[in-house]
């Protein structure tokens, strides 16, 4: 460790997630000398990216897992349809054109794909999987770095980046409880967004952020964000703009990660704390809904929500972590779930009362509404009347953030003074400058590792 | 599933506890069996996650892939948690069931049935030399060797049955039928799940690098062993069926069977052994490793004392060798039932459950 400030190294890349690896893994097969700066402790390196699934990828016909194609003009419509225009067109089609090349790359530096996976089929043809996840894709890329002889200091968090004259110097990192200042000739930011620094989420959101759950890994602080921003580095993107979705409320605060997502929200009818209904649970298949969730609950008293539903509906959505909580009758349940029983109980009754007759098909939009009730619930409205009941308690959970550095479409980060001249940055830290709001499942890792290639290969091209 | 990760939970019930997060986050699908069949359900009976322990053959890449391993607060470990439930599952339908728990945990339980095999032989060696006879049988006559060798093989094959038997009625088993058979037969031939599904191997000997070298070890040491036991049939019935009666030549057919499979099977149980010392004993069921250790040591040492054997011919060596080699066989045979070697039938039993589940349901 001692050793790492002897060495000028040739590229430092700040961060040990998909973007910096990848970024790591073009440098280092260029001969260049590469050193990672990962804060987390080596059980938990990978941030968010050790969370992930998949990635989305544009193809022109079947490639390895991936089945028919998907074309450019079909992924950059998909793209305008969830940011609503807000996305810069020329870097959203080279990051969707590059994605196709960067399967087969993916997979020569040793990630294995597998098949959809049971329950989403219907990104199959869009969604290259990770086999294991994105824990997985992590730990081939980092074999694959050590092989080409990256070094990687874990536990080292990096505090300043030292910028004279538009070019970085070296870095302040914190490592083994004292800062050390290393130095190198090229520099990749790949340090994710600032979501676990709760502080800064409240700032931009207002006190309610603090009882936001953070999906991912609590490491990405945005600590070199905001030192850049403040050394005066273009920013680009909404810093109240986030991915944020509707969870299991009993998640622990960090790291949760996927299994504490809840899939009942369609089937059931959704109360705040005081009982009362807020919104359309029903009104479009989960997948496309489950983002709008996060904000909803978010601006309800407490951030929090309750699901509710009947055995009818149980083993209409995937299973959950933690079991729901159970009861025969209403006010049980509420008791359960802290709630107040008379309201629940009006709550519900009132909307079943307004269900109507029809086929309920849970895979589909059935058109299955109530009548006359505010808020209507478009589909899938059938009494809550069977017991047992079931009940789980709803909170936002952040993925990640959008306020981020500006890249061009050679990733280099830009300042006061126009381009800084060996900075580049990748992955959630530039996220921003593609996604203006919204999000598209897989688009984040394909963010990461386009750019993160990019910003390798550039840094190494800079220093040969 | 319950946060409560304190040991006093069962390991079907931590099992459980495990797999029910797994169900949650479906990651792992495309490593093994195990995941598309327990996705299949959304409740776990103690059965289903014996069935599950059972298709288990501790490859590790789930473990290396999960978010969720310690110190993650989910302390995800799936290959050890199913590895203790497939000990305890083998211990608990032993019959008699004292004797699972002391061969597959103690290796010096498995040395001492080794000993006292050899000394049996040599014991037999002395007491029962024939009058006149050929080859073996010129130190043990052919009636000794069938005394000896019938009840050791056939009892164990017996309680092994029984245990078979508890376990189907545990796992719900369904009557069987040749596709079953078919399907788990392939499976088992090809050690398909051995070759980590879509992953390049197993993560075993070097961390979370993949690695087929398990399986080859592990491919050389069943041929090897099936060849042996081809071997020995072959001998039977040459002996039966058409008077021919050992030593055999060298092409003959229980020598052509019976050399390659002693060379696999030495070399394969020895690679075993060796990557077992690299692997990471807490991936499995670490209260297990000294008698499983043992178990692939003696049963490379039925191979190894069988070629020894066959290299003394016309020596002097040939009557301690011929004790040695049988006693290790003998030791082999009755452990069967309680050793690592049960291991075998439970998979294959857990393929063809497998098999009876309706494909499609993922
Ligand atoms: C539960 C969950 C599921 C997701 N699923 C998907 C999916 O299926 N597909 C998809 O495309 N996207 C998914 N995402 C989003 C995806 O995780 C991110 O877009 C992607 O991982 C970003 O990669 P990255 O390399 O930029 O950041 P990260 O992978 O988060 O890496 C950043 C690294 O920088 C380190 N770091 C932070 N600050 C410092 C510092 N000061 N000094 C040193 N190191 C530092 C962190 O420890 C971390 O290891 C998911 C996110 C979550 C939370
Ligand atoms: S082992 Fe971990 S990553 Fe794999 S399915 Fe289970 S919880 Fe998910
Ligand atoms: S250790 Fe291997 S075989 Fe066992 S459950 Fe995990 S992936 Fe499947």
């Amino acid at each position: 460790m001692t050793q790492l400030d002897k060495t000028r190294w040739d590229v430092i890349v700040v961060g040990g997630g998909n973007a910096g690896l990848c970024a790591a893994i073009e440098a280092a097969e260029t001969g260049a000398r590469v050193l990672i700066l990962e804060s987390a402790p080596k059980p938990y390196r990978g941030g968010n990216s050790r969370h992930t699934r998949n990635f989305r990828c544009m193809h022109r016909g079947p490639l390895s897992v991936l089945t028919g194609s998907y074309e450019e003009d079909e992924y950059f419509d998909d793209l305008i349809r969830v940011t609503k225009g807000k996305t810069d067109e020329h870097l959203a089609r080279m990051t969707i054109r590059t994605s196709e090349e960067c399967l087969p790359w993916m997979e020569a530096h040793g990630v294995a794909f597998q098949k959809s996976l049971s329950g989403t089929l219907s990104l199959s043809r869009t969604n290259a999987f990770f086999l294991g996840g994105g824990k997985a894709l992590v730990n081939a890329y980092y074999n694959t770095a050590q092989d080409l002889g990256v070094t990687v200091a874990y536990e080292a968090e990096v505090k300043h980046v030292v910028v004279e004259e538009g070019r970085f110097q070296g870095l302040d990192v914190l490592i083994g409880g004292s800062e050390t200042r290393i130095e190198g000739r090229a520099l990749v930011l790949a340090s994710g967004g600032f979501q676990a620094d709760l502080d800064w989420l409240a700032d931009a959101w207002g006190p309610a952020a603090r009882n936001f759950l953070i999906r991912g890994t609590p490491y990405n602080r945005g600590v070199v964000l905001r030192d850049m921003l403040d050394q005066g580095a273009d920013s680009v993107g909404d810093p109240t703009q986030c991915h944020a979705v509707a969870i299991d409320g009993r998640a622990a605060k960090f790291d949760g990660g996927i299994v504490t997502r809840l899939d009942c929200v369609p089937f059931s009818v959704v109360v705040n704390k005081d009982g009362e209904r807020f919104y359309d649970e029903g009104e479009d298949v989960w997948p496309k809904r489950y983002a709008i969730w996060g904000r909803l609950v978010a601006a309800q008293p407490d951030q929090v929500a309750y699901s509710i539903i009947d055995s009818k509906s149980i083993n209409n959505f995937m299973p959950s972590v933690f079991p729901p909580e159970t009861a025969d009758t209403l006010d049980g349940l509420a008791q359960k779930l802290g709630l107040p029983g008379t309201k629940l109980r009006e709550t519900v009754t009132a909307f079943n009362e307004a269900c109507q007759n029809g086929t309920f098909m849970p895979t589909e939009l059935d058109g299955l509404s109530t009548n006359g009730l505010t808020p209507e619930k478009t589909n899938w409205a059938r009494p809550i009347d069977t017991p047992p009941y079931y009940g789980y308690s709803l909170r936002p959970g952040v993925t990640f953030t959008y306020l981020g550095l500006k890249v061009d479409d050679t990733a280099r980060v830009s300042g006061p003074t126009g381009r800084f001249a060996n900075i580049w940055a990748a992955g959630e830290i530039m996220a921003g400058s593609i996604l203006g709001e919204g999000y598209l499942a897989g688009f984040g890792m394909t963010i990461g590792t386009v750019f993160g290639r990019i910003a390798g290969q550039e840094a190494a091209k800079h220093v040969a | 599933m319950s946060l409560d990760t304190t040991p006093a939970l069962t390991p079907v019930d931590e099992a459980r506890r495990q797999v029910e997060i797994c169900n949650a986050c479906r990651y792992c699908e495309g490593y093994c069996a195990v995941f598309p069949s327990a996705f299949s359900q959304r409740a776990f009976s103690d059965g289903d996650i014996t069935q599950l322990a059972n298709l288990c053959h501790n490859c590790r890449g789930c473990y290396y892939a999960c978010q969720y391993t310690e110190p993650h607060e989910f302390a995800l470990n799936l290959p050890a948690a199913l590895a203790e439930v497939r000990v305890e599952s083998w211990e608990r339908y032993a019959w008699p069931k004292g004797f699972a728990r002391l061969f597959q945990e103690s290796g010096v339980a498995l040395a001492g049935a080794l000993v006292v095999g050899i000394a049996l032989l040599f014991f037999a060696l002395t007491a029962l030399t024939p009058e006149a006879g050929e080859g073996f049988y010129a130190y043990l006559s052919h009636g000794a060797m069938v005394a000896i060798f019938t009840p050791a093989f056939l009892l164990p094959l017996v309680a092994v049955g029984i245990g078979l038997h508890r376990y189907w009625r545990d796992v719900d088993g369904r009557p069987i039928t040749f596709a079953h058979l078919k399907s788990a037969f392939q499976d088992a031939a090809r050690l398909k799940n051995l070759s980590g599904g879509a992953a390049n191997g197993c993560n075993f000997e070097d961390g979370d690098r993949y690695s087929q070298a398990r399986r080859h070890a592990h491919h050389a040491v069943m041929y090897g062993f099936l060849l042996c036991f081809a071997s020995t049939s072959s001998g039977t019935v040459l002996h039966y069926g058409f008077g021919m009666e050992a030593p055999y030549s060298l092409f003959s057919l229980p020598k052509l069977l019976g050399v390659p499979g002693g060379i696999l099977l030495t070399i394969g149980a020895t690679y075993l052994v060796w990557l077992k010392t690299k692997a990471d004993p807490d991936l499995g069921a670490a209260s297990v490793w000294g008698g499983e250790m043992a178990f692939v040591l003696l049963l490379g040492a039925t191979g190894a004392t069988g070629l020894a054997l066959y290299a003394a011919t016309g020596t002097s060596w040939v009557a301690p060798l011929l004790a040695i080699h049988l006693g290790t066989v003998l030791a082999f045979f009755v452990t069967t039932p309680y050793s690592k070697m049960v291991h075998g039938f439970y998979r294959l039993a857990a393929l063809i459950r497998d098999a009876q589940r309706p494909s499609g349901a993922v």
